[in-house]
């Protein structure tokens, strides 16, 4: 809330991104303003993840700016731009998969910006209460949804003030997906967390978000609310038919 | 050619001889590639320079490589597939101690504190059991860098002899005490890990390897070369060994001055001083043990370990792979900058053929057969490298024979090394308050 409501937590501006000499991204312009759940869907290999990996600075985004909570932060270290408060749920969970739940958990908060370790850890026990159960199990020895949690865990450890969440829904069962989505839409509005999505699960991710980005071919290609994205003629042949997984 | 994964070419169900054949067959070409030179031809003793040729040498080890290699084949062909878990009684047994550990610790830690006072203790077995405890503490060093950061080091000897030459140098030119120049030797050994950390950072696995193998080979060189200050390939000699707070240890005190065995009005024996470097460097590796095991507890400690398991995700958690990566560099390297300072002082003298790339292959050797980042792994692991060729000396040339093949033996059943097992730093049960965190990196 510091910038005000008219300026967004996160702004990228007119950002490409290139993986050597092949372009991922281009001309990329969206916003999130604080508070907001913003889902970003797309087919498999649009540049989805290259966008959120962008926005953490690796690869670094070019031609245009990022700018984050009023500070630019396109020519920022990775770590640096998580410290000022960006965390990043990469596809694939990527948790330390020898540590313990609870090793996992005190990396996370390693560089939160404030620290109240047992008040964060009680709250994301209350979250995925099957953490606390897991806590001195071994990150690789959990299921992939348990997985996911940590992950998550992870990322809010760190007193975020902005998640990125890489398909949380990527390979899991559909209750642990229901669970997943419930605990977004907690997070976010227990703790005014913006969360910024990315799904291929575009019917769950729209019902979610407040508005959302439609992505192909590193473009972003559509952008509206959720609603009026659902009801959407050609997302809802692109994306939807064939089942609401 | 002869290294294909037997296990996949004979994992039919019946024998396969027409294989089994042909692989012994390719062994005994290589063999024979080998020994044509190594054993067949000699040069004549009886002056002349002449050949002499003894194809029956030749004929001997081809065809018992062809022997060998067809058996193991042939035993690989029909056995059952290996278990995941290899010696799982080796596994049972160790669940089973580790019931006990801190008895088994405490009756350990006995056994090292009270060694040198036995009776059957003789010089040779204290000296023995220096030179292990110089490697165990090198290992628990590098075991920082290696093991917690997964950083793997080959050039750890550089540090090693930085430290050496630190204190060395530091002690000679400047008559400072062993206690004043051991945390300036830690220092400066840091300082180059800092240094030498720097231009890697970005290479992993294989390439960090090669480099920082270069990097230790550089230093030898250099101190080779640099004669002026390290003497060259003829070292630094002269080296004074720790006074007992200002008690020297010697038979002939200076006029004036009261010697240990004065002071404590026992007879002079040599062994004391050998008792005394004992419990240095036992002093010097169990605060090398201490500190590792602190470290893995606090933030930085967790962030080597992080880092080593996935850098992509300890960079997005606002880790800082260059902090992270130097300070296990420095830290390790502080280590073996105290343990050649030790090294120095016991031995007297200095020179670069102490720090050739041998040690740090035993070193790296014993951390990894010891079990990654197992602490006791590495004591064990130690006790056999070093320990061995030392009481194999009897066994002549065959001492680098039995090292070897404890080597293949502990990585053909212990592939992860004797105790590989990650002991997770937050323990069962309650923490104690604040125990948890400090500030960031
Ligand atoms: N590390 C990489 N190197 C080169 N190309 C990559 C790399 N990662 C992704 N790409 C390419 O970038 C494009 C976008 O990929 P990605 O961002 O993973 O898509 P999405 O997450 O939407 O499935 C794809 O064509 C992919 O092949
Ligand atoms: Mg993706």
């Amino acid at each position: 809330m510091s910038a005000g409501a008219a300026e967004p937590l996160l702004a990228v501006r007119g950002i490409a991104a290139y993986y050597g000499a092949i372009q991922a991204l281009s001309g990329i312009d969206l916003e999130v303003r604080e508070g907001e759940i913003v889902t970003l869907i797309g087919a498999n290999g649009a540049g989805k993840s290259t966008l959120l990996m962008t926005i953490c600075g690796n690869p670094r985004g070019r031609g245009g700016r990022i700018v984050f909570d009023g500070r630019d932060i396109t020519a920022l270290p990775t770590h640096a731009i998580a410290r000022l408060g960006i965390a990043h749920v990469p596809e694939g969970r990527r948790i330390f998969p020898h540590m313990t739940v609870m090793e996992n958990l005190q990396i996370g908060a390693v560089c939160a910006a404030e620290q109240d370790f047992e008040g964060d850890l009680d709250y994301v026990f209350a979250l995925f209460p099957i953490l606390d159960e897991r806590r001195h199990q071994r990150g690789g020895t959990l299921s992939g949804g348990e997985q996911q949690m940590l992950a998550i865990g992870r990322a809010l450890m760190s007193r975020p003030r902005l998640l990125l969440l890489d398909e949380p829904s990527l390979g899991l069962a559909p209750l642990v997906v229901r669970h997943i989505f419930e605990v977004i839409a907690e997070i976010n509005a227990e703790r005014d967390m913006t969360v910024f999505l990315v799904e291929q699960n575009a019917y769950r991710a729209l019902g979610l978000a407040d508005r959302a980005y439609v992505m192909a071919n590193g473009e972003i290609r559509m952008e509206g609310t959720g609603e009026e994205l659902l009801a959407d003629a050609d997302i809802r042949a692109a994306y939807l038919e064939g089942g609401h997984g | 050619m002869t290294t294909v994964d037997l296990g996949d070419r004979f994992g039919g169900d019946g024998v396969q001889w027409g294989a089994i054949l042909k692989d012994a067959g390719m062994a005994a070409l290589v063999a024979l590639v080998l020994t044509l030179l190594l054993f067949g031809v000699r040069l004549s003793d009886g002056g002349g320079g002449g050949l002499q040729f003894r194809p029956w040498w030749v004929v001997i080890a081809v065809a018992s490589v062809f022997a060998g290699r067809g058996a193991v084949a042939l035993w690989i062909g029909t056995r059952k597939p290996a278990s995941a878990a290899a010696l799982p009684w080796f596994d049972r047994a160790l669940a089973r101690l580790s019931q006990h550990k801190r008895l088994l610790f405490a009756g350990f830690f006995l056994a090292v504190a009270i060694l040198p006072l036995l009776p059957v203790a003789d010089r040779r077995m204290v000296d023995l059991a220096t030179l292990v405890m110089i490697y165990v503490m090198l290992g628990w060093g590098l075991n920082i860098v290696v093991g917690l950061a997964g950083l793997l080091d080959l050039g750890y000897v550089a540090f090693y002899a930085v430290g050496a030459y630190s204190y060395t140098l530091l002690a000679i030119h400047f008559d400072l005490s062993f206690w004043a120049c051991l945390p300036l030797a830690g220092a400066i050994a840091a300082l180059f890990g800092v240094l030498l950390g720097f231009p890697v950072l970005r290479l992993r696995g294989d390439y960090l390897a090669i480099v920082t193998l270069g990097f230790g080979e550089m230093v030898r060189i250099i101190l080779i070369n640099w004669s002026d200050l390290t003497g060259g390939s003829e070292g630094i000699t002269g080296i004074a060994v720790p006074t007992f707070f200002g008690l020297r240890f010697t038979p002939t005190p200076a006029a004036g001055e009261t010697a240990f065995h004065q002071f404590f009005a026992i007879p002079f024996a040599g062994i004391h001083k050998l008792i005394f470097l004992y419990y240095i460097i036992l002093v010097l590796a169990l605060l090398t043990h201490l500190f590792s095991e602190r470290m893995r507890g606090l933030p930085l400690g967790r962030a080597w370990e992080a880092l080593r398991e996935d850098e992509i995700a300890s960079r997005s958690l606002g880790l800082n792979p260059v902090l992270v990566k130097l300070s296990a560099f420095g830290i390790g390297a502080m280590f073996a900058g105290f343990a050649g300072s030790f090294f120095a002082t016991r031995q007297g003298f200095i020179n670069p053929s102490s720090f050739t790339f041998i040690e740090s292959a035993i070193i790296l050797a014993i951390v990894v057969l010891g079990g990654m980042g197992s602490q006791v792994g590495v004591i064990c692991a130690a006790m056999v490298l070093i320990l061995l060729p030392e009481l194999a000396r009897d066994f002549a040339e065959f001492r680098m024979l039995l090292f070897g093949g404890a080597m293949v033996a502990i990585m053909v059943w212990r592939p992860r090394g004797l105790l590989a097992h990650r002991v997770p730093s937050v323990r069962l049960g309650p923490e104690p308050p604040g125990a948890r965190r400090g500030g960031p990196p």
